[in-house]
């Protein structure tokens, strides 16, 4: 049942020569993402990387239609825009099959600015699917903390290191109990692209959150995007999971790990290549914070395997 | 025509319903609850062909409305006071995107302090956003200006402010006469725009644009809101040859005949305005009284053709435009005057905040005060 | 279809970016004979500059970020530096 790489069609949302930076994760992304949607889509954003990476009106580098809007809109501009071409369509106003209404939203507009729109659009059950590319600070504007930046990485607002954890919005949707969401990894394409195709089958609100390693955010080599997205789930600081109306299901290698038959790699494997960690992994206390770090995420590994039998 | 009593806000959500929206969304405030609550139910018992979007916030509604006008969908909301005033970043984004977007704006006191009743603060408040605002006095009129914002709005792509009085017309009952739906389905066809957020249509809306590019689009606004006059005045022209009902063109003028002096009011205010004109003409006074229909764009040539040489103009504002010490009508009927050679006195005060009673006995003392002024 | 004289409306191109190729410090060079057509150059590619078709590599726009290079299995794409 699993697509093959050479199966997936040669559609391209991200346009040759775009303003993204090198490596960028969300390009990686989004141009998987539109495979498995395919060309009958609209696409809303808000201020972020993927909107500064379209380049200056009258260009863009994105080839299906786009509406860029203010920062808080992404969950009302989506319903608006679904209801919308559901009342055009049923009037025959629009001919033919509606598009898929998607949001390509940062972790700034899911997390922070955008989250009470995004709630209400979950809780309203509104047909498109909202896509979260988190790259865990507001990278657009210069790398600020945002809330989901982890702890002890430093931004430009948190010279010494986060003090407080991430938020975990995921679990917050997943407890909206929407008929489809999905974490997702650049490492594991066929996984997205299976999860963005389930999405586009089903009617009504989906999430999927994708990790999203940004080079000069996170101050690593452009060309370990992907090598950090692998990582960041085997060394369970990205869980890959789905569900269904609240029903969770674990997918691999996160199932493994959660199920105790595979052992996560060092935490410091993960970190050691990101700038923003240098602090934390000088520090006379980087044994004690590595150690809670590794704490937490096998706390998070046993909730979330006791989660998926419910 | 049918002829009912029924408030404003029924006036208002029966307008809707005949310019058969197919899109609602709204967020519930005091006191424009009522005109969502009808719009639900019509839809909802399917005398109403629309989707209602019920959302979290009004910065949600103007979000949901404006992403929905992109994709080519007539839709509408109505608000009130702190609900305007949350939407004030999307109704920028609306006008500077050309959108056509029609929403009645039930106006009501600002805070702090909190207060429920009328005065004009909250739509002065978004007076630079690029909507066109218009004002109206009677349910009449707030039923004809619905129908006749949405034909100004898809014509020249700027959304449209439909104003009324909270409480005093938004929950007062007067009678009012419903057109024949196939007089507004010929007065306002299906909307149907050069470009709509459709793969169909193709486009990125509204991206990053470099400084040599901006200017023209917010310029062309700028430019083309100020001809806004004419289309409302060519289409209530039109509107009336259909229905038969004249509210006025960009101002409403009440015993012109003779006239040297001129009330200058907006909103429900007009018709104690009009006792109080009344009574000034037994005193002997000239008076005339002069609401204000449009508030943007700001009729200022027309003001100027209205007021003959040597006029007294008595302004009445329900806000004030802070660090003027007046209110907003007159600081634009000084700026719209300040050309003529010929010398018009203009004075003002602000009265009616929060609610407050305006009976002609009272607006005849003012006018009697700012004459006074103007001696 | 006319656009509206009126809405900002932008149209997909390529190099909307800019001759985003100049961005480039080493440019990835694929050697024919390991590929073994796996295709993850081709998905991974933030530019899509890699064709499904033949691996050719569109340097206009590539930026070099070597992510290509990095995921090959194998190990059939090097970066060579740029010469100035």
């Amino acid at each position: 049942m699993s697509v093959k790489i050479k199966d997936m069609p040669d559609i391209d949302y991200v346009l040759p020569g775009s303003a993204a930076c090198a490596g960028c994760p969300s390009a990686i992304a989004l141009r998987i993402v539109g495979k498995a949607l395919g060309e009958n889509a609209i696409m809303v954003m808000t201020p972020s990387c993927a909107v500064a990476s379209i380049g200056l009106l009258p260009k863009s580098c994105y080839s299906i239609p786009v509406l860029n809007i203010c920062f808080a809109s992404a969950g009302a501009s989506g319903g608006g825009l679904t209801l919308a071409l559901d009342a055009l369509y049923e009037k025959g106003r629009l001919q033919g099959e509606k598009p898929t209404v998607f949001t390509w939203i940062g972790d700034g507009g899911t997390y922070d600015i955008g989250l009470q729109g995004i709630s209400a659009a979950a809780e309203r059950n509104d047909d498109f699917i909202h896509f979260c590319y988190n790259n865990e600070a507001y990278s657009n504007t210069g790398v600020q903390r945002s809330g989901a930046t982890p702890l002890h990485a430093v931004t430009t607002t948190t010279p010494l290191g986060k003090e407080v954890a991430r938020k975990n919005v995921p679990l917050l949707m997943l407890e909206h109990r929407i008929p489809y969401m999905a974490t997702a990894s650049l490492a594991y394409p066929l996984d997205l692209y299976r999860k963005v195709e389930k999405a586009k089958s089903v009617k009504g609100f989906k999430y999927i959150e994708i990790l999203s390693p940004c080079s000069p955010g996170w101050k690593f080599a452009a060309s370990d995007t992907v090598e950090l997205s692998k990582r960041a789930v085997k060394s369970g600081s990205w869980l890959l999971w789905e569900a269904e109306y609240g029903k969770l299901t674990l997918n691999n290698p996160t199932r493994l790990l959660a199920e105790g038959k595979t052992q996560p790699i060092p935490v410091e494997e993960y970190l050691k290549d990101q700038g923003r960690y240098a602090r934390l992994l000088k520090h006379p206390q980087k044994e004690e914070y590595l150690a809670a770090i590794e704490a937490e995420i096998r706390r998070e590994l046993t909730f979330m395997a006791d989660r998926a039998k419910l | 025509m049918k002829r009912i009593l029924d408030t404003g806000n029924a006036a208002c959500a029966l307008a809707v319903k005949a310019a058969k929206v197919d899109m609602v969304a709204a967020y519930p405030i005091t006191p424009q609850t009522s005109v969502a609550e009808k719009l639900a139910a019509y839809i909802a018992e399917g005398e109403m062909d629309a989707k209602y979007l019920p959302v979290e916030s009004e910065h949600s509604v103007m979000s949901a409305v404006s992403a929905a006008a992109a994709a080519g969908a007539r839709t509408f909301t109505a608000t009130s006071s702190q609900g305007l005033l949350y939407m004030h970043e999307i109704l920028h984004y609306a006008a500077g995107g050309r959108l056509s977007l029609v929403m009645a704006n039930v106006n009501r006191a600002i805070c702090a302090p909190w207060c429920l009743y009328v005065d004009h603060q909250d739509a002065v408040s978004q007076r630079d956003t690029g909507w066109i605002q218009l004002f109206a006095a009677t349910t009449q009129e707030i039923y004809d200006s619905v129908i006749l914002a949405y034909k100004v709005t898809e014509e020249i792509n700027i959304p449209v402010m439909v104003n009324y009085d909270g409480f005093l017309l938004s929950h007062s009952m007067m009678p009012f006469e419903i057109v024949d739906q196939e007089i507004i389905d010929g007065f306002l066809p299906p909307f149907s725009p050069a470009w709509r957020l459709h793969p169909q249509w193709g486009g990125t809306f509204g991206n990053v644009t470099p400084s040599d590019q901006y200017p023209p689009y917010r310029n062309s606004l700028a430019a083309d809101i100020v001809k806004a006059g004419e289309i409302i005045e060519k289409n209530a022209r039109e509107y009336q040859r259909l229905t038969g009902h004249w509210h006025g063109g960009l101002f409403d003028i009440y015993r012109p005949e003779g006239a040297e002096v001129f009330l200058l009011s907006m909103g429900s205010m007009a018709a104690e305005m009009e006792l109080a004109v009344d009574i000034l003409r037994e005193e002997g006074v000239p008076a005339a009284g002069l609401r204000l229909r449009v508030f943007r764009p700001f009729p200022a040539r027309e003001l100027c053709r209205i007021l003959p040489g040597g006029a007294r103009l008595l302004v009445f504002d329900r806000n004030h435009a802070f660090g003027t010490g007046s209110g907003a009508l007159l600081s634009e009927a000084k700026a719209a005057l300040f050309d003529r050679k010929d010398v018009i006195k203009v004075t003002g005060q602000v009265m009616g905040l929060g609610g407050e009673d305006l009976p002609a006995a009272y607006l005849v003392q003012k006018a009697r005060e700012m004459m006074g002024v103007l001696k | 279809m006319r656009d509206s004289c009126v809405n900002p409306l932008s149209r997909p191109v390529k190099g909307a970016g800019g001759p985003t190729g100049s961005w480039r410090t080493s440019r990835p060079v694929l050697d024919g004979r390991k590929c073994n057509n796996c295709l993850l150059c081709w998905l991974y590619c933030p530019e899509g500059s890699i064709s499904k078709e033949d691996r050719a590599i569109d340097y206009d726009f590539c930026k070099g970020c070597g992510v290509c290079a990095a995921e090959c299995p194998q190990k059939a794409i090097s970066m060579v530096k740029e010469e100035v």
